[in-house]
């Protein structure tokens, strides 16, 4: 176990020291882009992650999260000047409160149930804001580009989003990592894995539930004011799709959820299969894009139910298995 | 004068609540036989519709005429369906089911609209197009004649489950797989058969349909939705239920649209559906 830890440490440091020559090597602006779509891809399932890889509710809903992030910062900035900075806080505030009632609504349900109530509730987001005048309605919102740099989070070059989108991720996987280490880590996973023991030994289910479910929503709403102030421009269809719902909980699914770093490799797997099949596919119009996407999408789910991570731990734990026996006999090896 | 707008709502209300429980029975079905829940489902029933569109367009048979050939078709593919892919899903984790049929809808969508392309194509005509007048109020006929065809299709559906031997396999099946098994009743083979007919209500539905309503790639999303809420309220796997939820679900949304606007229709489904929820959490008519 003590190996798998400090290997776990090696990768992550290893791959943040990628993360940070990477804008060295990666000049090339859409390039760039994939890198930032990458990682703010894998905040949002690493956000996910928190309620549906830890609590084990999966939630087919959090683009109202990521939509209510996205639009109270823009509101605040577009009619009260307020800066972007705090419009995030504020943003992951509301989402955190609107939270409690998405939990008190649907943590009763289990399974199937708690998932399909999730999909309507984002739906009722979705339509609420398509049809609310003073929140754009179908139109959308422009983020005005009033002041650019660092102190109001607008910039006409991409790399400040990859160096936001990066310091976002490094926050939410800091944060992961200390729920899963904290009480709060095993009592989640105890309601995950013994719902009926771990209510026996007196841990009240539906706060630590709620918990989860808060934190991940603060984290998801700050990723839709990133979001934001990126494409400086949102609406209902960008920020509050089922399909980004989706999107956002097949990333940690991919990956391997209630891993701390499952959700980061499927967001790499999984943006660049994306972008890759567009950037090659996509001009015909067809949809040839989509159809490679979702064939990979039922490979992948068919194969490696457990995820990406699954299938590496399984490979490399082969090959440690087999160095043991080497280590035992050497002609173990040879067969 | 209200009254009779009030009544016209309510006739079109269970019309199309008649829709969504001929979607959502195949839905439940599949899902009370093996706890998978079907995300491609409204994709059954757009394929019905191109069938549907295709056979008139090109050989100018009317949709009415080649409804037995498209639910034989559906089934058809629901069996391949099953046994090209979903059968090796069948013990993996929920969220691996879950993306699997999700999917399969991307990828339908997809093939769709790459062979069809994207256009909204409609079928001019049909025999049964036209309006009723009854006294004050008139209906659209294709949503009559798809009213009578979805009661009549779930009728076979519920027939073929309480008097054939295949159906009380396939009952049997969904209360307990191992003791069917100890029975000799192949699970393999009833799974493949939900999914079969699972597909072939969809089709139906989509052949129904395709006489009044437009036809696109995409046009499953807007029946999907509803049908989970129909299958919720209806309680997981019961067809009965699903018919009755189906029929309320219809009335909700059109009363919906007639109280606040047509833009809140769905947002008012989905409130009371979750309304329900809370209160009874196995759905409306679901057993505890």
């Amino acid at each position: 176990m003590k190996t798998t830890r400090s290997s776990v440490v090696i990768g992550a440091a290893l791959a943040l020291v990628i993360a940070l020559l990477a804008p060295l090597f990666v000049t090339n602006a859409s390039h760039l882009n994939l890198l930032i779509l990458v990682l703010m891809a894998a905040q949002l399932g690493v956000a996910w992650n928190l309620l549906g890889g830890y609590a084990g509710q999966v939630s087919l809903g959090h683009a109202a999260f990521y939509g209510i992030g996205a639009y109270t910062s823009t509101l605040l900035l577009l009619n009260f000047g307020i800066n972007p900075w705090l419009g995030m806080l504020a943003g992951g505030g509301v989402a955190a409160l609107l939270s409690l009632g998405f939990g008190w609504s649907c943590f009763r349900l289990k399974g199937h149930y708690f998932a399909m109530a999730t999909i309507a509730v984002a739906e009722i987001v979705q339509i609420v804001f398509t049809n609310w005048e003073y929140g754009g309605a179908a139109v959308g919102l422009t983020v005005p580009m009033t002041h650019e740099g660092w102190g109001w989070l607008v910039f006409a070059a991409k790399l400040p989003y990859y160096w936001l989108a990066l310091g976002l991720l490094v926050v939410t996987l800091a944060a992961t990592a200390w729920v899963e280490r904290s009480h709060i880590g095993y009592y989640l996973r105890a309601i995950k894995d013994e719902p009926d023991a771990a209510r026996s030994i007196g841990i009240d289910i539906a706060r630590y539930k709620q918990i989860a479910l808060s934190l991940s929503a603060f984290f998801t709403a700050l990723g839709g004011s990133l979001y934001a102030q990126k494409e400086l421009y949102i609406d209902p269809g960008s920020v509050l799709s089922t399909a980004l719902s989706i999107k956002v909980a097949l990333v940690a699914i991919l990956g391997g959820i209630g891993t701390l770093f499952g959700p980061v490799l499927g967001a790499v797997v999984l943006t660049t299969i994306e972008e890759l099949t567009r950037a090659f596919f996509g001009g015909t119009g067809r949809g040839t894009d989509t159809i490679i996407y979702a064939a990979l999408i039922i490979a992948i789910a068919v194969f490696y139910p457990s995820g990406l991570i699954g299938w590496w731990r399984g490979w490399s734990g082969k090959r440690r298995a087999r160095k043991d026996a080497a280590a035992r006999d050497p002609q173990e090896v040879l067969r | 004068m209200t009254a009779d707008i009030f009544l016209q709502t309510l006739a079109s209300g269970i019309l199309i609540g008649l829709m969504y429980a001929l979607v959502a029975i195949g839905l439940t079905m599949i899902f009370g036989v093996m706890d998978v829940v079907n995300f491609a489902h409204g994709e059954f029933m757009m394929l019905g519709m191109y069938s549907s569109f295709w056979l008139f367009s090109l050989y100018a048979l009317d949709p009415m005429l080649t409804l037995p050939l498209t639910v034989l078709m559906l089934f058809a593919f629901g069996v391949l369906l099953y046994k090209l892919v979903i059968r090796r899903i069948i013990n993996a984790p929920m969220v691996s089911q879950i993306f699997t049929t999700f999917g399969l809808m991307i990828l339908l969508r997809g093939v769709a609209q790459f062979l069809w392309k994207p256009d909204f194509r409609s079928i001019e005509n049909s025999w049964v197009a036209g309006t009723v007048k009854l006294g004050a109020f008139q209906l659209g006929r294709p949503q009559i004649v798809a009213g009578i065809g979805a009661v009549l299709v779930t009728l076979a559906v519920h027939q073929f489950l309480h008097r054939t031997k295949w159906g009380a396999a396939l009952e049997a099946t969904a209360a307990d797989k191992e003791a069917a098994q100890l029975m000799g009743i192949d699970s393999h083979k009833m799974f493949a058969l939900a999914w079969g007919i699972g597909a072939a209500c969809a089709g139906a539905a989509g052949v129904l349909l395709s006489t009044f309503f437009p036809i696109f790639p995409e046009v499953g999303a807007n029946f999907i939705l509803l049908a989970f809420v129909v299958v919720n309220l209806g309680g997981f796997g019961s067809i009965t239920g699903a018919f009755w939820a189906g029929i309320m679900v219809g009335v909700i949304e059109v009363m919906g649209g007639l109280l606040l606007g047509p833009q809140y229709k769905t947002a008012v489904v989905l409130v009371v559906f979750l309304a329900v929820l809370m209160f009874r959490p196995q759905g409306l008519l679901g057993k505890a």
